[in-house]
């Protein structure tokens, strides 16, 4: 015990600390040219957007402060309360918050608003890396299966994770209408691919992604004379026997009806996400002026820098309003119309070496919790990297979620300062766990 | 779970690291092919964010030949509206000002607030409001929001005299804005007379604003504080050769008549005057929603045909004049000479007496051109043509006397600068073979070539030139309408080179000018008698189909040193010695002596009224005109 009296940030990964620092700072900056204002040009003027993410960034800080100095064996012995709390929070927004543009996940206060959402990441995070550090994913039994009950019992653990994560997106979806957040939770596929989950779920979860784009661009009749045939070879190839006939048939019979479904579904969702994947997937008459303006804006910005860019608030698409959300999800435009080919890709490049340098803390702990943590604040940054900046280069549909430590707003910067700082304490105690 | 598959299980990181790896380069890739690779949306960047703004340069201004204001610009103003800030404005009242339906008011908004145009961004409501409507405007403009006046410059001519002359600009073509990059839409320019000629120096050099703009459309600043912006550089002020008074005097005694009157100095080309009548008002062409109207109005008057530049464009037949011409090119050929005398039976003799003539003397040389014997002239004619000793058969002589006609600068163009020049004819042998069939066609046949009428015709402007050639004595150079461009006065050398004719020997042109000196003295233009200045002239007659004959006198002044060369045409009006002589003579003695000293004279020329005359005498049935065409009619079944 005597360690603990000594410096709260003994052992704390600099490295880890210095590619935050960066990336906070880089994304002030680039807030600051965004919505630019000859009126108003200090970049400390809190009436403008960029004072108040310094404001933002000062008590991230303060936050990311606090988290040092608390004990690390408090996040875990907590882990599921700060999962109910935040969950019940979440549940509790849509009815004592405000709406604001049809999303009802906000609590206003004044100025500022918060959005519990930002920090159900987190906390699940948390709730997953308890449940996770005792299980086991991968099946280990040599007990031989016969039931149905007995299949579901040997995946018993994937879905109680499923579960862990599936609320809070049910509940960010259903109730506060903010379906790009409950998304993102979709990233922790990779902490349990790292903790064991079956190659299947990833191959079945990818052939479905496949199918529904492949069911939206081609006529659904030839997917069913692609089937017949399938089956068929298949069928001449394979075992003949009754059971395997069986198992083939039902394979098929799901596959046609996923392809049925993706359309309806398809259909069931709300216009504006039709138009986003019908620009994406460039189905139809798109309309610049609407669905298709802001991947098209967005392009335009980023493609306009060049190699080098047009220099620090000298970009006239960002600053000129042209590129919508120029400051929160669009604010890599900024980066790639004002700091060109070489800003954006040192940009990725720095993500991609806090991404790896987050995995490789992750592998050097003692502690499951704290690995299993870990891999969750890597899979979390890397989900948004790649869904906001695919989003802007035009390679992905839009999802209207931030750029890590980059878009203006206090709830996202907190978030995921909350997230990494809870990270670097758990890696600075490391040594002090029990194997 | 056991140690291997913890092992195992650990190797997944590198799946992961890959993977994230893998998709990062994929972006970097996807960042490299946007950025740099694909320039478009570069351009629509530029489309987005820049707009060129055009500056205008004030057009040249045009001086007469003293220095004396002939164009000048004159502030215009437009209406222009942001249709997104023209709420709550006083509509019912706007209405009434611009005189237009609240309906053309909605439908006007509307069109302005759609692309191209946007409701954010100004455009032209109204163009060139009257003074009456500014004015108006201006009183109650606090009422009209979302609306404001931009100034513009056009034309202004503070007299309204040579319209054809200077020509008018308007809005470019959409074929010449297509062909010419220096050209948008809706730009000025020159279409006709000097406008259009000297267009490069009026038009300066339009400069370039950029500006930047927002997603609204709204200027929000300029691009780089303006360092790529280009000025404007104002067009080069024009030195005309006209003079400002004889072209008014001109045009007051014009009055009524139709017809041109061209003065050219012989020693250098300059076109003193170019009258066509009846003219407009230049200021009528400048512009707005009257100048479309008045354009209008102009083009439908088929009667007196305004727009029509008579002193370039209409062509007649030379007639008497065109003596001078053989007479020139007779003794250049060693046919005609001083003592040459030729009979005149009150016609030609060996064509019974066709043409015909009137009463005179048996004449030599220098009395053939005082008495303008047309029977003399169809002996010389035929002389010239039917000279096979020089020229071997009839084809060669009349080629030679072909290119002789036009090295006077008829029957061709003589590339001065004014726009749509037309050539005149002098029939090539070509024209007669296909009439009459190859030789079969002889002196006799075109006889009345000789006297400057059949298939024979010119040009006001050219008849003058003939003038300065005969002045100069042999030479002339190309006229022109400019003394010079921009301060320093600089004038192309083309019209700097003198060209020679196929006479240029002294003695011929001595004669000649001593029996054109006769004519105002004591022959058939006495009329144009001046006390103090010997004038040096020779009538003319065309006859034409659009009732009296046309009157023709063609002059210079003074005889020796000659300061004025001179065209006139009167159309309808008769011999030539009754109105186009005596105007001349006026025209002479104005530019000259600077004052009139015969009243009368001028007053008599002003007051009638030529055209109504000449309808009457339309309507009477043309007596005389009828009995020429039935003995023209006897003739031929003869």
């Amino acid at each position: 015990m005597r360690i603990k009296e000594e410096n709260p940030f003994l052992g704390i990964d600099w490295i880890t600390v210095i590619l935050y620092l960066i990336l906070v700072i880089l994304g002030w900056l680039n807030i600051y040219a965004a919505v630019y204002d000859e009126q108003h040009q200090s970049i400390f003027d809190i009436s403008q957007k960029y004072g108040k993410q310094m404001i933002w960034i000062i008590t991230a800080l303060v936050i990311a402060f606090a988290i040092l100095i608390i004990e690390a064996d408090f996040y875990t012995v907590f882990a599921y309360g700060f999962y109910i709390v935040i969950l019940l929070i979440n549940i509790a927004v849509p009815f004592l918050g405000k709406e604001i543009k049809g999303s009802k996940s906000w609590f206003r206060f004044g100025d500022f608003g918060i959005q519990p959402a930002e920090f159900m990441k987190f906390a699940t995070n948390l709730a997953l890396a308890k449940f996770l550090s005792n299980q086991n994913l991968s099946v280990i039994s040599t007990k031989r299966y016969k039931k149905l009950a007995d299949y579901f019992f040997m995946y018993k653990n994937t879905f109680m994770s499923f579960l862990i994560i599936g609320i809070p997106a049910i509940v960010i979806i259903a109730l506060q209408n903010e379906t790009g957040l409950a998304i993102t939770f979709a990233s922790f596929v990779i902490t349990l691919y790292r903790e064991g989950l079956s190659v299947n779920f990833i191959i079945i979860g990818f052939l479905a992604v496949v199918l529904f784009i492949l069911s939206l661009l081609i006529p659904q009749q030839y997917f069913y004379i692609v089937f017949i045939v399938f089956f068929i070879l298949w069928f001449y190839f394979g075992k003949h026997s009754w059971k395997n006939f069986l198992i083939k048939i039902s394979y098929i019979a799901l596959a046609s009806l996923f392809v049925f479904s993706s359309n309806f579904i398809y259909s069931k969702l709300q216009p504006h996400q039709r138009g986003r994947i019908d620009v994406l997937l460039g189905r139809g008459e798109i309309n610049l002026k609407k669905e298709g303006y802001n991947v098209h804006q967005s392009k335009i910005a980023i493609g306009s820098g060049g190699l080098t860019g047009k220099g620090f608030l000298k970009g006239t698409q960002t600053k000129y309003n042209f590129v919508p959300e120029q400051d929160t999800d669009f604010i890599f435009c900024t980066v790639g119309e004002e700091w060109g080919f070489i800003g954006s890709t040192f940009v990725l490049v720095l993500f991609a070496i806090l991404i790896i340098r987050i995995i490789n803390l992750a592998e050097r702990q003692r502690s499951e919790f704290s690995r299993i943590y870990g891999y969750g604040v890597a899979s979390i940054l890397f989900f948004h990297l790649t869904i906001n900046v695919g989003m802007t280069i035009g390679i992905l549909p839009v999802i209207g979620i931030p750029l890590p430590f980059f878009s203006y707003g206090g709830s996202s910067l907190w978030g995921f300062t909350i997230l990494l700082f809870i990270f670097l304490k758990l890696d600075a105690q490391r040594l002090l766990v029990l194997r | 779970m056991n140690r291997n598959q913890k092992i195992q299980l650990a190797q997944r990181r590198y799946s992961i690291i890959i993977f994230i790896i893998i998709v990062i380069f994929l972006y970097v890739v996807r960042l490299f092919y946007l950025q740099i690779i694909d320039d478009q949306y570069k351009v629509y960047a530029q489309i987005n964010a820049f707009e060129f703004l055009t500056e205008y340069p004030p057009r040249g201004y045009i001086y007469d030949r003293n220095g004396k204001l002939l164009v000048m610009n004159e502030p215009s103003y437009d209406l222009m509206v942001v249709p997104k800030e023209a709420k709550g404005c006083d509509t019912l009242a706007l209405c009434e000002i611009l005189d237009i339906s609240k309906e053309e008011f909605i439908n006007r908004m509307t069109k302005l607030s759609l692309p191209p145009n946007s409701p954010r961004k100004q455009s032209i409501f109204e163009k060139q409001l009257s003074v009456k409507m500014y004015a108006a405007l201006q009183e109650k403009m606090y009422r009209f929001n979302g609306f404001f006046v931009q100034v513009r410059s056009i034309r202004k001519y503070p007299k309204p005299i040579a319209a054809h002359a200077l020509g008018y600009i308007g809005e470019v073509s959409k074929t010449k804005a297509e062909k010419d990059p220096y050209y948008k839409e809706g730009d000025y320019i020159g279409i006709s007379g000097i406008e259009y000629s000297y267009e490069k120096f009026l038009r300066g050099k339009k400069g370039t604003r950029i500006i930047i703009k927002d997603v609204h459309n709204r200027e929000v600043g300029r691009f780089m504080d303006g360092k790529f912006d280009t000025l404007a550089i104002p067009g080069k002020p024009l030195y005309s050769s006209i003079d400002m008074d004889l072209q008014e005097y001109g045009e007051y005694l014009m009055k009524n008549k139709k017809g041109s009157i061209v003065a050219i100095e012989p020693s250098t080309g300059e076109i003193l005057c170019l009258v066509s009548s009846p003219a407009y008002d230049p200021n009528l062409l400048v512009g707005g929603r009257e100048r479309n109207k008045n354009f209008a109005k102009l083009l439908a008057d088929t009667i007196n045909v305004p727009l029509f530049n008579r002193a370039t464009q209409a062509m007649y037949p030379p007639g008497s004049t065109f003596k001078l011409i053989d007479a020139l090119i007779g003794q250049k050929d060693g046919v005609l000479f001083p003592n040459t005398v030729y009979p005149c039976a009150r016609g030609y003799p060996p064509m019974g007496g066709r043409p015909k003539c009137h009463p005179h003397p048996t004449p030599n040389l220098e009395m053939s051109i005082q008495y303008s014997c047309n029977s003399y002239y169809s002996y010389v004619f035929k002389s010239i043509v039917e000279n096979y000793k020089m020229w071997g058969n009839f084809q060669n002589a009349y080629q030679h006397w072909r290119d002789a006609v036009m090295s006077f600068g008829i029957g061709r163009k003589l590339n001065y600068d004014i726009p749509y020049e037309k050539p005149g004819n002098v029939p090539s042998i070509k024209y007669y073979d296909k009439v009459f069939g190859k030789g079969r066609w002889f002196a006799s046949t075109v006889i009345s070539l000789g006297i400057g009428q059949a298939e024979l015709t010119a040009v006001p402007i050219q008849l003058a030139n003939v003038m300065c050639i005969i002045a100069n004595r042999g030479y002339y150079y190309t006229p022109h309408l400019i003394k010079g461009v921009g301060h320093e006065k600089y004038l192309d050398s083309t019209f700097k080179i003198k060209h020679y004719t196929y006479v240029t020997e002294l003695e011929y042109y001595e004669r000649v000018i001593n029996g054109m000196e006769k004519v105002v003295e004591a022959g058939t233009a006495t009329s144009a008698k001046i006390k103090d200045i010997k004038i040096c002239g020779k009538t003319g007659t065309a006859e034409n189909p659009h009732g009296k004959d046309h009157a023709l006198f063609f002059a210079f002044a003074p005889k020796d040193n000659p300061k004025i060369a001179i065209s006139v045409i009167v159309e309808n009006s008769g011999f030539g010695g009754v109105w186009a002589a005596p105007i001349a003579s006026l025209m002479i003695e104005k530019y000259l002596k600077g004052k009139i000293s015969r009243p009368d004279l001028e007053k008599r020329m002003v007051e009638a009224n030529l055209i109504k005359a000449n309808l009457d005498y339309i309507k009477s049935g043309m007596p005389d005109k009828k009995k020429k065409q039935q003995n023209k009619n006897r003739k031929k079944s003869r």
